[in-house]
């Protein structure tokens, strides 16, 4: 397999070529974690397949071809779980089978297929829910095989969201579409796609834009945290808790309107670097709001934790052994959760982590909601910690420009750029053609990996305890379906 | 107890007393003013279509205020202004001609049947449909103690039976097509229909896509338009109020 780097470029003519069952050999022998498997039309109806897998701090790629008269494969999932969800899209988008995939339906499309897996017995009875749902949330469905109050098994069906982002960000790409693939990622996603453009128009941003860029994703991660825990106090009936992180995320995502005009960042990342400058008065002002918002964060985290109606809440429930989310290959926030150390701010490190000092710091996963509770407070007050060493650095760098030019983009490139959301890795994967022209755009969203984990952390449990599962979790519908 | 109750100190008074007149941050890209000499801008840096140059003109409905425009064009100015709400697809287009003052008094038809029919009480079902959450987290952020639209008798419910309306975002996907309209059909008439956010009003940055399905807003009737990307809540808020109250 290619050894390649997060956020560069290689030439697709080096990336090896295989036969389909040298390259599961392969990925068998190398049993990484997927971070790609998708496919793109190589003409005259054969289909090539990527696999890029996680070799933290590189990545493996490689690739086959299926001719025209292949249209099966053994599949890897049986080998390797947490292929699953790849295997299922790639049959989905291209037809080409995983044969004795234990789980097979439908990712995207084709609901009126979808079989849900069904429980027989006098005891066991159903529940349906969705697409639309109960608050103002995004459409998804989900169905309960329960005895009397306790979950047996959830499954999850999406897609409704889908709108066909991948095509349209070939045919159009543009910063807009890129911040409204999951608008409570904006940055994250922006950035993505604006370091995979940059590989392929040859910029180098400025440390200036680099850092603001970095400013505004640990804004972005510590507000949706903040957000979220409001969000499982609410679901626990702490109404005190719901509206004070509630109206702490506001100064956060205000500070944010006072950046770029947009509470969630839009119009502040760019192919080339950022829109906006943080003048010195913004950033002081910044700064006072967040030493407010964390010593607001800090009260009600303890308050609550203190509490002991509240802890038996959190405590104990929608766990997911760390075993079980390593196969199910649970990544970023909901995988930390369960212990997994995968964080690809620290795995594929750029040069800020060594110049600000900004270290991995260990935590303790027990994988339930408390667990999942705990982390986000400990990464907010971590995102407030980077903030502060970049905005303090940004004074070195008064001179620089905020947005850097480049050139066509390069041909028949292939570029990977992974950027850790607040959800966990969001990789962006680009080919060019020999015009220079996009010809494929995978997106991968943390949640797309993430979903079964919140199926698995349902079993067993309430159903009345769902929506704490659920919002502990938080993933992305739109990022997912796409 | 002492904890819980230090912290409801500490944070004091929360809500935005009069949503109606709220001060708004320079930096929020609202209402745009397009001044002489914009002419000459190049439509094509917009993202949805929204700029046109011949007549030069913004479409709010499909503006995402992305700001590009003004980035790129001194001619463009986008205000801070946050009423652009409309009963009238068609006053969202903005002229050189139209000013924000305006555009307020004139952009939403009050009807009194509307008024003395939901004026004192408006239950809403929010259906979300292929956009970004975008939206749906600046409608969240309506309830929250800051915007607090409940005070208005201004809501969201669960079940479209209980609801006097429906609140759509996103660009419509096939895949919602059929919930959408089924949600519809189980709100009780007399009901309203509110798009909010470029998505739902014009498909945004998702118009070209081949994936949606929009056929829904064509069978029925609109009463309001809200623009924005995501939908600002005190637009939102002022946007209803506008048009069920006198
Ligand atoms: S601000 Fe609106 S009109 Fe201007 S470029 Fe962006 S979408 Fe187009
Ligand atoms: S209008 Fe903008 S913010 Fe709202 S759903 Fe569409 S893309 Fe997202």
């Amino acid at each position: 397999m290619l050894k390649i780097k997060n956020n560069s470029k290689v030439n697709l003519s080096d990336i090896p070529v295989l036969k389909i069952g040298e390259l599961r050999d392969e990925i068998i022998k190398e049993n990484k974690r997927p971070i790609g498997f998708f496919g793109k039309d190589w003409g005259e109806g054969r289909i090539r397949l990527f696999v890029i897998l996680e070799d933290a701090p590189e990545l493996l790629v490689s690739s086959a071809i299926f001719e025209a008269d292949e249209k099966s494969y053994e599949c890897i999932t049986n080998e390797i779980p947490s292929f699953h969800i790849y295997e299922r899209e790639f049959y989905e988008q291209f037809g080409i089978e995983p044969l004795h995939h234990p789980w097979l339906k439908p990712v995207r499309l084709n609901q009126d297929k979808y079989e849900f897996f069904e429980m027989k017995g006098e005891e066991v009875h159903q529940v349906a829910v969705g697409p639309i749902h109960a608050g103002v949330i995004e459409p998804g469905h989900f169905r309960f095989m329960c005895n009397g109050e306790t979950v047996y098994h959830l499954e999850i069906m999406l897609g409704y969201q889908h709108r066909g982002v991948e095509d349209l960000m070939v045919k159009n790409p543009s910063n807009q579409l890129a911040e409204s693939i999951c608008g409570d990622s904006v940055i994250a996603y922006n950035t993505a796609y604006s370091q995979m453009m940059e590989n392929l128009k040859n910029i180098q941003v400025s440390n200036k834009a680099q850092l603001i860029r970095k400013v505004c994703l640990e804004m972005e991660r510590a507000a949706i945290h903040i957000g979220d825990l409001g969000a499982i106090a609410g679901d626990i009936a702490y109404l005190m808790g719901a509206s004070v992180f509630g109206a702490t995320r506001t100064l956060v995502i205000n500070t944010m309107l006072e950046f770029c005009g947009s509470r969630f960042g839009r119009g502040m990342v760019t192919v080339g670097g950022v829109n906006y400058d943080l003048s010195d008065e913004k950033i002081e002002r910044a700064l006072k709001t967040f030493d407010k918002v964390e010593k607001d964060v800090e009260r009600m985290t303890n308050t609550m934790l203190k509490n002991s109606t509240v802890m038996s809440r959190l405590e104990k429930t929608g766990t997911v052994s760390e075993e079980r989310a390593k196969e199910a290959g649970l990544v970023g926030m909901a995988g930390r959760a369960c212990g997994i150390d995968v964080d690809s701010r620290f795995d594929f490190p750029d040069k800020w982590n060594e110049e600000l000092g900004i270290r991995k710091k260990a935590f303790k996963a027990s994988g339930d909601v408390n667990s999942r509770f705990k982390l986000r407070y400990k990464e907010i007050r971590e995102s407030f910690s980077i903030i502060r060493k970049c905005l303090a650095k940004l004074a070195d760098y008064k001179n620089d420009p905020l947005i850097t030019n480049g050139e066509d983009m390069a041909k028949d490139a292939f570029v990977v750029s992974i950027v850790e959301g607040w959800r966990g890795e969001i990789v962006h994967i680009a080919m060019t053609d020999n015009d220079g022209k996009l010809s494929r755009y995978k997106i991968k969203d943390p949640s797309f990996n993430n979903w079964y984990g919140l199926a698995l952390a349902v079993r067993n449990n309430g159903v009345s305890d769902f929506p704490l599962c659920n919002k502990s979790h938080n993933l992305s519908y739109c990022g997912n379906d796409l | 107890m002492f904890d819980t109750l230090k912290s409801r100190i500490y944070q004091g008074k929360q809500f935005i007393k009069d949503i109606q007149n709220a001060p708004m941050r320079d930096q929020f890209r609202g209402f745009p003013i397009l001044k002489e000499g914009a002419e000459v801008c190049d439509e094509n840096i917009c993202p949805t279509g929204a700029l046109k140059t011949n007549p030069l003109t913004i479409d709010m409905g499909k503006c995402t205020f992305c700001g590009a425009c003004e980035r790129a064009c001194n001619a463009i100015e986008f205000t801070n202004g946050y009423k652009l709400a409309s009963t009238d697809r068609e006053k969202l287009v903005v002229t050189p001609q139209s000013d924000y003052e305006n555009y307020v008094k004139s952009a939403v038809e009050v009807k009194k049947e509307i008024v003395k029919t939901f004026g004192h009480s408006l239950k809403l079902r929010q259906v979300s449909a292929a956009g970004c959450n975008g939206c749906e987290m600046e409608l969240n952020a309506c309830s929250n103690v800051n915007f607090d639209m409940g005070r208005y008798g201004i809501d969201f419910v669960a079940s479209p039976r209980h609801a006097d309306g429906i609140v759509i975002t996103g660009p419509i996907s096939k895949n919602m097509a059929y919930a959408l309209e089924n949600c519809y059909h189980s709100v009780p008439d007399p009901k309203l229909v509110i798009l909010c956010g470029a998505c739902s009003i014009s498909g945004g940055v998702f118009q070209n896509s081949t994936e949606l399905n929009r056929e829904f807003l064509e069978k029925y009737p609109i009463d309001l338009y809200i623009p924005g990307c995501p939908v600002h809540p005190l637009t939102f808020i002022n946007g209803i109020l506008s048009y069920i109250r006198k």
